[in-house]
């Protein structure tokens, strides 16, 4: 009794194990890790059992059984005999594309909505902050159904369609204008413009240089443009252009031929873009407010002029704050664009998780599969954006 | 409260099952005390919500007949409106005891889909409707037109086919829910419509000008629509695949909704006394009540008195689902 | 003939015509410029392209009083449609007897918050309010809408809808998301490394998949992956899934907060000898959650809107009412004044929570960045 306290000054013993943080961490960390398990396994099984029990056909090979319905859109060829591995990747394709196209014109009108609000014209930043308020605070579904029902409801019937220059025509068929067929000797052209944009690459890169050694600039702009431009029409005029427009005619109920722009399309994606821009716009006004008014006050007191001034000192500021809730909204656009399945476009959701899915009946496989593809959408996504952001990031030195 | 669910599933398999072992569905219906039933989201005639949220149709009268044979009271029915896309999952995972949502039997979905075909509730074939204005007589002359149909369904397959067959291009467009279907065709995106012939009739009570449009003659596949359950419960199979044939049986013995007390109490006839349970142990091997086709009958009523509340309104005739003695296919198995 | 004045005693003049008043307010705002010009030229065009014609549809040609679609007329807008459906779009299919039910809600909810936004009252007070509105109301008002016991009727969840049902998702969403995202975001900054990564791989999880989804599998699949006998009413497997949801957006909102604390708080907090709990509750918490009020309040605004999706897995929240209502065979061609209803009705509840968020961003922001 007497020797307790003596043998505790000599060497602290250690304390019970539920007081150790070490210990009770791991301790936790392997109950928690135990709990997510179990809740797996148990998922798993039960689900086994429950597809056993009932017989249901399982396992993946109905991937390679042709799927006898037709797709309306596809950036990919596929017929009726096409599987339902084909179906998956029409259905993939079409939301990829669906995807960067809203990305795009959102990210366009985001930035101009965004400046205008800005701006000095006391109307024009009213109007862009109505828009952005109307926008942002409506749901994205009744925007897509407003569009797709609202909108191109009272487009005309094919037979009374709109017409500009007889080759290009709106009616509720979506806007139809003329296909470039190309023929032998097409891929000089292109071909063409590949080396007239890695030229316009390589010009860039040595007027940097050239600009960082003897301060001399020198009209990047210009010269890739008009490499870009003449290159492959120089290239079409030695092959004597071997491209034919293939001009939409009205036979029977529709127009055949050329390119159509379809109803549904054009209502998911200007309903995408127009609602994404609404919050893109917000992003970019904090994210050029957030920058210094002393930055523009020092450009313009080195006698920059106001649009380099924007260019060259601001923008480049303002990128660095704006990227990472764009990547945010960018990510948004990707999964909203499932709501396709609302308005008929054939994108993932609709083709390969609504009508594989209910042809084969295989709901756990297709709809892993699009879960996966999905996380793999977003994850990529982010890892673009943070790769972006991390060479955009400003260089201490 | 599970000990208590187990007792009660115990208790009424007990009190049910002298004959056959009560199958897991079954149990789960007696023990919950209601049928949970799918149907369609609003489909004239077949299922449909009216305002308050209550729901008719013929559809619908055979959950209820299921319920009033199963529990005893046709009202003990919840309903989940599901669409085309959704209804067999929605079955597979046991989210509902019973399909009942216009439903083609095919050679898939009663094997590779884990489903069970109870019967037949009306013998169907797809059709094609187009505007008037538009000039159109025959399926054939389609060539070319955009399609508006249903997400899921059989029609999107026979569509396909047909389109194939007679070497004509077509633009579908699939929609998941009927009414936007409906929205569409009548916004003037498609040309044709297709979908059964009765689902025809049914939402062109839904366009702005019903009269401005035709269903062309072609009817080019076999629909049969029936109830489905789920593999795994022959018990539910076999009270789903009575319940119609009571429904048909009734009508041909002229047992009604209103008569069939009279006729119970005064009727000599060993068929009917046998219908109604006063005679024999049918409902014993169906591991049902004696009264289970009596209920059938005086709470939801026999098929033609289904058929002129539902789908007369949508002035679709019996036709081909006529009682067989009448020239139809409507052919109950004896119930003896 | 100018009057004379000493040095330093000349009145101000009043500034020149041209500098002040409408026509110079005009001129700066509107017409500075060739580009500034040619811009208000635009966009005066597009306000006389977009509005007159938009009063006359809503306003001026519309029709108000009514009991069928005779009284309207096909010119404007019939808002007769709206007001007989008015009940159903509010509460969707409740039994009208029982409506009192969810106005009495309603009522409480706006009398116990209302208290919350006065400087008057003392913040122990708000304490109290908010507790009462996070915890004891949500139960309340369960047992309240459900009925079955306390003598109330029992009203199953199909009948539920309209704005009503709109509102009980995103508020159960939520509440309960609020303390799972709390959790997450810790679990997403625990030094243990199994529990960070779980925190992760759940949140990067429900944020790469759409809602949409979500609630086809809560809805249709999720009895498939549970034992057969569980199986939660069809509401509250969405419930749970939107929960799930916004539980992963919040989590994200409130690390925001966690990670803006200055390590030297975490530092404090550890040397005053409070465990992570305590220091967390009572140091870290307060001033992190607070920080980011805003953020919470915009992923409700989202989770509000995205409300709407139910009605693809046939629950008829505001918008799947309005629909429903204009796919009614006596109420057809009515498609547009649902929407539009539907619109304002969600417009009116997210516009009104932004501008508090912005106010609120501007009273939180102390200025320094």
């Amino acid at each position: 009794m007497s020797q307790a306290p003596h043998k505790m000054a000599q060497m602290p013993s250690k304390p019970p194990f539920w007081r150790d943080p070490d210990k009770r961490a791991m301790l936790f960390q392997a109950l928690a890790l135990g709990f997510v398990l179990y809740l797996g396994y148990s998922l798993v099984s039960n689900t086994m059992a429950n597809l056993e029990r009932q017989n249901i056909q399982t396992g993946f090979n109905f991937l390679s059984v042709s799927t006898g319905f037709s797709i309306a859109e596809s950036i990919i060829f596929y017929d009726e005999d096409s599987s339902y591995l084909d179906a998956f990747f029409v259905g993939l394709g079409n939301t990829i594309y669906v995807s960067i196209i809203g990305i795009v014109l959102a990210t366009v009108i985001g930035f101009l909505m965004g400046v205008a609000r800005l701006s000095n014209n006391f109307l024009l930043s009213r109007l862009a902050a109505v828009y952005v308020d109307t926008l942002r605070n409506l749901p994205l579904l009744l925007q897509i159904f407003f569009w797709y029902f609202a909108v191109l409801r009272p487009l005309p019937k094919p037979r009374n369609a709109v017409e500009f220059g007889e080759s290009v025509f709106l009616s509720n068929r979506g806007l139809v204008g003329p296909k470039p067929i190309w023929e032998d000797g097409a891929a000089l052209i292109g071909w063409a413009l590949v080396a007239a944009i890695l030229a316009a690459i390589g010009i860039g890169r040595w007027a940097k240089q050239r600009q960082a050694a003897t301060g001399q600039t020198f009209p990047i702009w210009r010269t890739a443009l008009a490499l870009v431009v003449l290159l492959p029409l120089a290239a079409a005029v030695i092959t004597g252009f071997p491209v034919s427009l293939e001009v939409p005619e009205l036979k029977g109920f529709n127009f055949r031929g050329g390119m159509t722009l379809t109803p549904e399309f054009a209502a998911l994606v200007l309903a995408l873009s127009t609602y994404t821009a609404a919050f893109i716009a917000e992003i970019v006004r904090s994210g050029i407010m957030a920058i210094n008014k002393g930055q523009t006050e020092a450009a313009y007191a080195l006698g920059l002029q106001p649009g380099i001034t924007m260019r060259l000192v601001i923008i480049p500021q303002a990128l660095r704050v704006i990227i990472p809730p764009l990547t945010s909204q960018y990510l948004n656009l990707t999964k909203n664009s499932s709501l396709a399945a609302a308005i008929a476009y054939p994108d993932l959701v609709a083709v390969f998780a609504g009508t594989a899915l209910n042809q084969t009946g295989q709901a756990v496989e297709i709809m892993s599969m699009t879960l996966a593809v999905y996380l793999f959408l977003s994850l990529a996504i982010s890892a673009f954006m943070n790769w972006y952001n991390a060479r955009m990031a400003l260089v201490e030195r | 409260m599970k000990l208590i669910k187990t007792t009660a599933i115990a208790i009424a398999t007990a009190a049910t099952a002298s004959a056959a072992l009560a199958g897991p569905v079954m149990d789960k219906i007696i023990s919950q005390g209601h049928v949970q039933c799918g149907v369609s989201q609003g489909l004239p005639g077949f299922s449909n919500p009216d305002a308050n949220g209550d729901w008719s149709g013929i559809d619908v009268d055979l959950c209820r007949g299921v319920a009033a044979a199963i529990l005893g009271d046709a009202d003990a029915v919840k309903y989940s409106p599901l669409s085309a896309k959704e209804r067999f999952t929605a079955l597979q995972s046991g989210e509902i005891d019973v399909l009942s949502r216009n439903t083609t039997w095919t050679a898939t979905r009663d094997t590779a889909l884990g489903l069970n075909f109870a019967g037949v509730m009306f013998y169907d074939g797809q059709g094609f409707m187009v505007r008037k204005d538009l000039g159109v007589d025959s399926a054939l002359e389609l060539d070319g037109a955009s399609v508006c149909t249903n997400q899921g369904t059989t029609t999107e397959l026979n569509m396909a086919d047909f389109f194939r067959a007679n070497g004509m291009s077509y633009e579908p467009v699939v929609f998941e829910k009927a009414d936007e279907v409906v929205a569409a065709y009548d916004a003037g995106r498609c040309d044709v419509y297709t979908t059964d012939t009765s689902g025809l009739a049914a939402q062109r009570t839904k366009l702005a000008d019903p009269g401005a449009h035709k269903v062309l003659p072609e009817v080019i596949s076999k629909e049969p629509l029936g109830p489905v359950v789920a593999h795994g419960d022959d018990q539910l199979l076999d009270a789903v695949k009575w319940t119609i044939y009571a429904m048909l049986e009734a009508e041909e013995m002229g047992l009604t909704s209103k008569n069939i007390k009279n006729k119970a109490a005064v009727d000599t006839n060993p068929a009917v006394q046998r219908f109604v349970g006063n005679e024999g142990s049918l409902g014993e091997g169906l591991g049902l009540s004696a009264d289970w086709a009596y209920n059938i009958v005086s709470q939801v009523g026999n098929y033609a008195e289904l058929y002129e509340k539902n789908i007369t309104p949508i002035e679709l005739p019996r036709g081909v689902n006529s009682l067989w003695t009448q020239g139809g296919l409507m052919y109950a198995m004896p119930l003896r | 003939m100018a009057e004379k004045y000493t040095p330093g005693t000349h009145p101000d003049l009043p500034p020149p015509k041209n500098l002040v008043g409408p026509a110079a307010w005009i001129r700066d705002n509107l017409f500075s410029g060739p580009v500034n010009s040619i811009m208000t030229l635009f966009c005066l065009y597009l306000l006389w392209v977009i509005v007159p014609p938009l009063v006359n549809w809503l306003f001026l040609n519309a029709d108000w009083i009514g009991t069928s679609r005779d009284d309207c007329s096909k010119e404007g807008a019939c808002w007769v449609f709206i007001d007989v459906w008015m009940r159903q779009l509010m509460y969707g299919r409740y039994p009208a007897e029982e409506i009192w039910r969810i106005n009495l809600s309603y009522i409480l909810v706006v009398l116990t918050a209302l208290p919350l936004f006065f400087k008057a009252v003392p913040s122990k007070v708000k304490g109290a309010l908010a507790g009462v509105l996070l915890i004891v109301y949500p139960i309340v008002f369960f047992y309240l809408y459900v009925g079955g016991s306390f003598g109330l009727e029992f009203v199953e969840t199909p009948r539920w809808g309209g704005l009503f049902l709109t509102l009980v998702i995103a508020v159960t969403g939520i509440v309960a998301s609020l303390p799972l995202g709390i959790v997450l975001a810790l679990g997403r900054r625990s030094e243990m490394p199994v529990v960070k990564s779980l925190c992760v791989v759940f949140i990067e999880f429900w944020r790469g998949i759409p809602l949409i989804t979500v609630l086809f599998m809560a809805s249709v699949m999720f009895p498939l992956f549970v034992p057969e006998d569980l199986s939660p009413d069809k509401l509250v497997r969405a419930l749970v899934g939107v929960a799930l949801f916004s539980s992963a957006y919040m989590a994200e909102v409130i690390r925001g907060g966690l990670q803006a604390i200055p390590k030297g708080q975490y530092e404090a907090a550890a040397a005053m000898g409070l465990s992570y709990w305590k220091s967390m509750l009572l140091v870290i918490l307060p001033q992190a959650l607070k920080m980011v009020i805003p953020g919470i309040v915009n992923t409700f605004i989202g989770l509000f809107k995205d409300t709407t999706l139910v009605l693809i897995i046939g629950l008829f929240d505001l918008l799947g009412m309005a629909q429903a209502a204009a796919t009614n065979t006596d109420w057809l061609g009515f498609t547009i004044e649902g929407y539009v209803f539907a619109a304002f009705g969600f417009f009116v509840f997210c516009f009104a929570m932004s501008r508090y968020s912005q106010r609120l961003e501007r009273a939180l922001d102390t200025g320094h960045k």
